[in-house]
């Protein structure tokens, strides 16, 4: 029998909804015990390693392995021609190439592949593999892509996806009008695991795989496709994962591993570095957005036109989701009785761009908000007031025509970060460097610095939408394990360090009333969960546990009325479980679960299918086209070395409507965690693509926030329970990545009066040889 | 080559390590050590920190033969017995763990700040973790934690006074 690699041993959990809970994986992970996907370990195991291309756009002639193939340790090199099924994949269009043929479409792009006895064996046999490349001229500039002579990259044209709002009166005009045109820089998610898994072939054709994901099943059945295996023979296990944020939704080394074990009958392990991990995955769209707005003297928003364009890159990946959801949320959480959105998203020859973390809300965001910043100066309103006089309400109108239901708190999220106490000047004497922006490197005692505070609210959809059939399974068990009830919770969703862990097993604590819940690996042994993306799986996976165990409970109430309903006539409705126990409506135990089950093990499997949402019209974009809306708004106050251009970022308030904090110490380590990722994308993140090819594909060069960046974050968090959903519970998690980041740099601009258009703000932006406008 | 060294206090040798190899592989790749992570391998995120006789070390930047002779503390070594260090108590109660790959290093880095300033103020925590990159949590947390495993390691000397 093959070795299969060691996972995380299961720890039961505790605790029921709405309690801060604590993670059954942490203790593992403070000791460093906890297996990663790139911990993973067999016995025999190769190593495979990917030979990439070193040019944006290049045709390719022949490869010759046999340098490769003869060099120490190699056991496979691995071309397009040895991908047994379909040749491409793809979340929404397969357009992508597992191994590249004909043409390399990107920088970094994965031609062939090499299995070794060692990883430096298979890194040294990569170099060894000759790639007749004909390079091509790249089209890197997505305006270029948009028109007519542009070379077409893939059959059918450069334009991914187009979408057309058309909502109220297309010519309605206003008195007061501002315009703006913006740009946001190509984000990475980062997640500091890099992407890695380990396939093990089990001797019959078939394939066993240990990955880091986001959505087991998408990828099953991906790789079935590719393999040319039924989707039994595949199967996925979820291995230790190193943070996602959109970064796992697509296939990077799981194709590849499988071919390689498949192909040398032995267990492979694929671990990217970092800058391979900077190609492995999609990163967020850069994108160009040019906006009108329109509005009466008074300060109501009488239309608006946006026009969005946004860089897919080589492939498609999720770019059809991301520029639909870039459009309908255009506008910003304000009531706009006229909009014209056009958004396109193109293929160009830059990296690929997919999910991350906010999904086209984000760049909207820094746009309409610094076009209501706009709009208040024009009219001399104050800025806060501006976005109250304009918020969305219970009952409002998107641009898509959707009325929002449920609570819908966008002016009382903004009074409340506004009306949080400043922080005091920084004035201590002497001067304190570490409050200084440039910090202990000296670069000002106080001269040139200057305070300002900037205000942003953002919204996004929560689950899949458009009409996809979103949902979850969950396979819930009750038992009896050493005299006491326990219930085990199997689902396929994706633990990617956001907490499920808990979650699912809290709800399953508190529907059943047990307190020793045991959340089992996720795998495809169970039916799929859906995605770990869209801040879905709480409500979708944790509705779906929910259901599982209100199916259990029935059986457990049924069973204790079918063997002692004579013993208690009285017990009735009031029924119900709870510390390990049936207990009546006034809390008397009725029968222990222990008791009454016995030998006997109850369990049952459900599926949770939110209500169904509806496709965009393709010409007017006017649909109920989604799930559920939550809500951030965030309040910045900076202080800006106008001088140098450094920004110290001093405190960040939040405000955030979550429905029902399932975790509350979970929800507010998402809240502090995404605003750092807005924070990034404000300040200093963003991948330098020149002519296609990636220049700082490394941590040193590609800057993320530390600790010294991160400043005290003052939250509020409102629980006002969505109607629809269970427990009332809102996603959570991207919802502070939207608005952290604009409100960081109308903070930026409120401090230097510099127009900064575009995000990440560089020092160059604030240090401006021009002319301040008057 | 050959490297010998000691390693959570035991002796341990490794046959066979090519010349470039980082102590980080060394730890993880042969002597079945995978604690120490490796998100960067360019000593920019911390995610490796370990001790080399006692100093606070990125274990990606140190080669493997630098490491002979020498004693290695990694996050494995940490705890004694089954009881977790103060350090990785107060981590997992401050919920500064969400995918927890930055984890390992931040605990060796404030195990390694609690040894020098046993009471450190906010800005001298936010000084010494500053090499550790964590993409998760924002950070808030982790200061909650290293604050707490102060607070706890200074009551614990005292009453053993
Ligand atoms: S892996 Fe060593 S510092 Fe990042
Ligand atoms: S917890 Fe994920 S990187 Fe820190």
């Amino acid at each position: 029998m093959t070795e299969h690699p060691r996972l995380a041993p299961r720890t039961p959990v505790t605790g029921r909804v709405g309690d801060s809970v604590q993670r059954p994986d942490a203790v593992l992970k403070v000791k460093g015990d906890f297996p990663y996907s790139s911990d993973l370990q067999v016995e025999g195991m190769l190593w495979g390693a990917t030979v990439r291309s070193p040019h944006p756009y290049a045709r390719i002639g022949s490869i010759d392995a046999s340098e490769a193939l003869a060099s120490p340790g190699v056991r496979a090199v691995l071309t397009h021609e040895d991908v047994p099924g379909r040749k491409v994949y793809g979340l929404e269009i397969p357009d992508q190439p597992v191994l590249a043929f004909d043409v390399a479409r990107y920088w970094g792009e994965a031609v062939a592949l090499v299995a070794a006895d060692s990883p430096e064996e298979a890194r040294r046999a990569a170099h060894k593999v000759q790639v007749d490349y004909q390079v091509l001229v790249p089209l890197t500039d997505p305006e270029l892509a948009l028109t007519p002579d542009a070379p077409s990259l893939h059959e059918g044209g450069n334009v991914t996806r187009q979408v057309r709002i058309r909502h109220g009166d297309q010519n309605a005009r206003a008195e007061v009008v501002v315009t703006g045109e913006y740009e946001i820089g190509m984000q990475d998610q980062a997640p500091l695991g890099p992407e890695s898994g380990l396939a093990i072939p089990d001797g019959q054709g078939g394939v066993d795989l240990y990955i880091a994901t986001q959505w087991l099943h998408i990828d099953r059945d991906q790789l079935a496709e590719c393999l040319a295996l039924s989707r039994e023979k595949v199967r996925l296990t979820l291995a230790g994962v190193g943070g996602a944020f959109g970064a796992r939704e697509d296939l990077s080394m799981q194709a590849h591993a499988c071919m390689l074990a498949l192909r040398t009958g032995r267990p492979v392990k694929i671990a990217y570095s970092r800058p391979e991990s900077f190609v492995g995955h999609v990163h967020r769209h850069p994108g160009r957005l040019r906006y009108e707005h329109g509005a009466t003297r008074d300060g109501k928003l009488v239309y608006v036109k946006a026009r969005i364009l946004l860089d897919g890159g080589a492939y498609a990946s999720s770019s059809t989701a991301v520029i639909a959801n870039a459009c309908c949320f255009a506008v910003g959480p304000y009531e706009c009785p006229n909009a014209t959105i056009d958004g396109w998203v193109v293929y160009t020859n830059n990296p690929p761009c997919g999910a991350m973390r906010g999904f086209g809300s984000v760049q909207n965001c820094y746009a309409h908000e610094a076009q209501m910043d706009k709009l208040a100066a024009a009219l001399s309103m104050d800025p806060v007031e501006l976005r109250i006089r304009n918020a969305m309400k219970t009952g409002s109108s998107m641009v898509t025509g959707q009325v929002v239901e449920g609570p819908v708190p966008v002016a009382d999220l903004l009074r409340r970060v506004r009306d949080v106490a400043l922080p005091p000047a920084t004035t201590s004497d002497p001067v304190d460097l570490t409050e200084m922006p440039g910090g202990v490197s000296n670069t000002t005692h106080g001269e040139g610095v200057k305070r300002g505070v900037g205000y942003a609210v953002g919204f996004k959809n929560i689950g899949y939408s458009e009409g996809f059939n979103d949902y979850s399974t969950a396979r819930v068990r009750l038992s009896v394990v050493g005299g006491r009830p326990r219930v085990e919770v199997h689902t396929a969703s994706a633990e990617v360090g956001q907490g499920l862990v808990t979650v699912q097993a809290q709800i399953a604590g508190t529907e059943l009333g047990v307190s020793d819940v045991v959340v089992l690996d996720a795998d495809t042994a169970v039916g799929s969960a859906g995605s770990s993306s869209a801040s879905r799986q709480t409500y979708v996976t944790g509705g779906a546990v929910k259901a599982a165990c209100e199916a259990v409970r029935e059986r457990v109430l049924s069973l204790a009325q079918s063997e002692m309903g004579g013993l208690s006539a009285d017990a009735g409705d009031g029924r119900r479980l709870e510390n390990d126990a049936i207990v009546s409506a006034d809390g008397a135990v009725v029968v222990h679960l222990a008791t009454l089950l016995g030998e006997e093990v109850i369990e049952e499997t459900r599926e949770f299918h939110p209500r169904r949402t509806a496709p965009l019209d393709p010409e007017t974009g006017q649909a109920d086209a989604h799930l559920q809306y939550a809500f951030a708004a965030h309040r910045a106050v900076v202080d800006v070395d106008t001088e140098l251009g450094l920004v110290k970022v001093v405190e960040l308030a939040t405000a955030q409507d979550v429905g029902k904090a399932i975790n509350p110490q979970a929800v507010e380590g998402q809240l502090e965690g995404g605003a750092a990722q807005g924070l990034g994308l404000a300040l200093m993140e963003e991948i330098q693509v020149k002519d296609g090819v990636i220049r700082n594909a490394s941590f040193t060069d590609y800057l993320l926030p530390t600790i010294l960046d991160m400043p005290p974050l003052r939250m509020q968090i409102l629980e006002l329970g969505d109607p629809h959903s269970p427990y009332g519970l809102k996603g959570v998690g991207e919802p502070p990545t939207i608005s952290s980041g604009p409100a960081i740099v109308a903070a930026i601009r409120a401090a230097t009066g510099r127009p900064l258009s575009r995000a990440p703000v560089r020092p160059h932006d604030i240090v401006d040889t021009s002319p301040l406008p008057s | 080559m050959k490297i010998a060294c000691t390693v959570n206090g035991r002796a341990r040798t490794v046959d066979g390590a090519w010349e470039g190899e980082s102590l980080l592989s060394v730890l993880r790749d042969r002597m079945q050590l995978p604690g120490s992570k490796n998100a960067c391998e360019q000593g920019e995120c911390g995610s490796c920190s370990v001790y080399m006789d006692g100093v606070l070390v990125c274990a990606c930047l140190v080669l493997g033969g630098q490491a002979n002779d020498r004693t290695i503390v990694t996050i494995e070594g940490l705890a004694t017995g089954t009881a977790l260090h103060a350090v990785q108590q107060a981590f997992v109660e401050a919920g500064a763990v969400q995918c927890g790959f930055c984890t390992p290093g931040l605990v060796v880095a404030t195990h390694d700040l609690l040894a020098r300033f046993p009471e450190p103020s906010v800005m001298q925590i936010r000084e010494a973790l500053a090499g550790n990159i964590c993409r998760c949590t924002g950070y808030a947390k982790i200061i909650d934690a290293v604050q707490l495993a102060a607070r706890r390691i200074a009551v614990d000397e005292h009453s053993a006074r």
